[in-house]
């Protein structure tokens, strides 16, 4: 697929995300309105307070969709596996343990981010310093670490799950399924995606080349260790953030790369950004059916990724098939 | 032109040895064979020469300076090497795969340019893949992958060649093919040239010259008519050797 013809379609894909999220919701606001108010040339009182409480909530969106996207396809090609997603290797266990000893303490807010943060961190660390060993540091000794620390996880989780008072236990799961309802203004995860994406552009080439093979990627001038242990701490501080703001929000990180890769777009220079916005407009559609769906009762939007995102990648995958059919 | 330059080498798999106090200097484009059989270290002595494994003892020096304080960056540009199988866990066109070949010399933030481009193109024309640009690799033969192996090599353009088995996978038009292009480029361009090989009859043909490996450390070099005797190459393949003579010069059959 053309650059131009992805990246064009992409962008009107999350412009046109965000407007019909900006005017989704229990008071209506037409795109009219919306204009007015993007545009300043109506200072309608009304809308404005209606959006400044609706940006934040879409702006979390599409950040945490195009973090956990990002993060996925680096994942990818980190542990050479196109089944890896942002969560393998237990980032997102440290996090809810985090989240949820905050929630039973009661506390909530910023307590919540910092503490869902640092334990994605310490989750991060101790799988770097285990897998690690001594000097060797291979994939399958990377995912095994990373897959055992996240079943260990599972089960400190399930013990605060069970630990836990009947009240808090509705904002533990949603919690757990993913839910931007706290996310706030994501100034932080905006950062830390614009960040993220550069240096992941930089190292676009050597992404290619690492896809080859360790060996060859290492005849063919890529410092391959040094660039595993930053690969993996980028994807571990993206999907940090990404936690932070919405939980364990599911099946971005895994499919969106794939969704790509399917269209063809095998560059990395490509497919990381590329990933980073339809991850993003993704998250924002899925999260604006969350509000709306069953309003004004508001769903996970964790659960509505994969509904959104389970027909869209099965009818890419039997099309490509097709394709595959065809040429082979 | 570069030269790597091998004194005191000891490498082992295991307990087992590969090479001890081997010596050894390649460069001034000979082209060199290693002969040995199955299991005697031919893979993981061409991996230690190309820094990708450690040796046990001894020093590896290009151009003068250790190999392994050399950015990968810089030895990539005077070292090339043709692994004996390729991975692929994500599809890439054989254009992408060919271009990969330029890494060393692209900054990283520079795309491939035109001239890169056509360096791919020229070198797929080469080992006779043009048209097959946009296929996947995943869809190429045995054969082709393996030509498709040498053509990002030439892209690469090293003064060093290290190949694994090139011939593997190749039809016998293709092996001469290939050879004949590798050994066109080492005579015209001064390129030194490393083949890890099995058959013994194309290595006489096209290497000047050897290095044998009898496995337990035991390792032999020189040119053919000072290591490939009858008595030798029983020795190092474990197995009766008989001579024809051929068109051109002896031909070497298992007994």
């Amino acid at each position: 697929m053309r650059p131009l013809l992805l990246f064009s379609g992409l962008l009107a894909l999350a412009l046109a995300g965000f407007g019909w999220s900006l005017t989704s919701g229990s008071i209506d606001i037409g795109w009219r309105e919306l204009a007015a108010a993007v545009f300043d040339t109506d200072p309608d009182l009304h809308a404005r307070v209606i959006l400044e409480l609706r940006w934040p909530r879409a702006a979390a969106a599409f950040v945490t969709g195009a973090l956990l996207a990002l993060a996925g396809a680096l994942m990818q090609v980190l542990l050479r596996n196109p089944l890896a997603d942002p969560y393998v290797l237990g980032i997102s266990g440290g996090a809810a343990t985090g989240a949820l000893l905050t929630l039973l303490l009661g506390l909530g807010g910023l307590w919540l981010h910092g503490a869902a943060f640092s334990g994605a961190l310490f989750s991060m660390l101790i799988v770097f310093g285990l897998a690690h060993g001594r000097g060797s540091w291979t994939i399958n000794r990377l995912l095994l670490t990373g897959i055992v620390i996240a079943a260990g996880w599972g089960a400190v989780i399930g013990f605060l799950l069970a630990l836990s008072p009947e009240q808090n236990l509705r904002g533990m799961l949603f919690w757990l399924m993913g839910d931007l309802a706290y996310a706030g203004m994501p100034l932080a995860g905006f950062i830390v995606l614009v960040a993220g994406l550069l240096i992941a552009l930089a190292l676009g080439r050597s992404l290619n080349i690492l896809a080859h093979g360790e060996l060859a990627a290492t005849t063919l001038g890529v410092p391959v260790a040094a660039l595993r242990r930053l690969i993996y701490v980028l994807a571990s501080l993206l999907t940090a953030a990404a936690v932070t703001m919405g939980g364990s929000i599911g099946f971005v990180g895994l499919v969106v790369p794939h969704m790509l890769r399917l269209q063809g777009v095998r560059d990395h220079r490509l497919l990381l950004p590329a990933a980073a916005l339809l991850g993003g407009s993704l998250l924002l559609i899925a999260d604006t059916l969350a509000r709306t769906l069953l309003a004004p009762r508001q769903l996970p939007v964790g659960i509505l990724t994969a509904l959104v995102g389970v027909p869209v990648f099965l009818v890419l995958l039997y099309r490509s098939r097709e394709l595959h059919g065809r040429e082979g | 032109m570069a030269q790597l330059e091998i004194s005191g080498l000891d490498v082992h798999i295991g307990n087992t040895a590969v090479c001890r106090g081997l010596d050894l200097r390649l460069g001034g484009g000979e082209r060199w064979a290693i002969l040995g059989r199955n299991g005697a270290g031919k893979t993981t002595l061409l991996h230690t020469l190309a820094g990708l494994r450690r040796p046990d003892q001894g020093t590896l020096l290009l151009d003068g300076t250790a190999l392994d304080t050399l950015p990968r960056r810089h030895v990539a540009r005077q070292v090339g090497v043709l692994l004996q199988d390729h991975l692929d866990a994500f599809p890439a066109s054989v254009m992408e795969t060919a271009l990969i070949g330029r890494h060393p010399y692209l900054g990283s933030l520079q795309w491939e340019g035109p001239a890169d481009y056509a360096l791919a193109r020229d070198a797929l024309r080469a080992v006779g893949l043009d048209g097959l640009e946009d296929r996947n690799v995943a869809t190429l033969s045995g054969g082709e992958r393996r030509r498709l192996g040498i053509a990002t090599l030439l892209t690469q353009d090293p003064a060093l060649w290290l190949l694994d088995e090139p011939t593997n996978h190749l039809d016998v038009h293709q092996q001469i093919r290939i050879l004949d292009l590798l050994q066109a480029r080492s005579q015209a361009e001064g390129k030194t040239l490393l083949l890890v090989m099995h058959d013994l009859n194309l290595a006489l043909r096209y290497c000047n010259r050897f290095l044998l490996l009898f496995g337990a450390g035991k390792t032999a070099q020189g040119s053919a008519d000072d290591v490939l005797t009858r008595s030798t190459l029983e020795h190092l393949y474990g197995h009766p050797m008989h001579t024809l003579d051929g068109p051109r010069g002896p031909v070497w059959l298992p007994g």
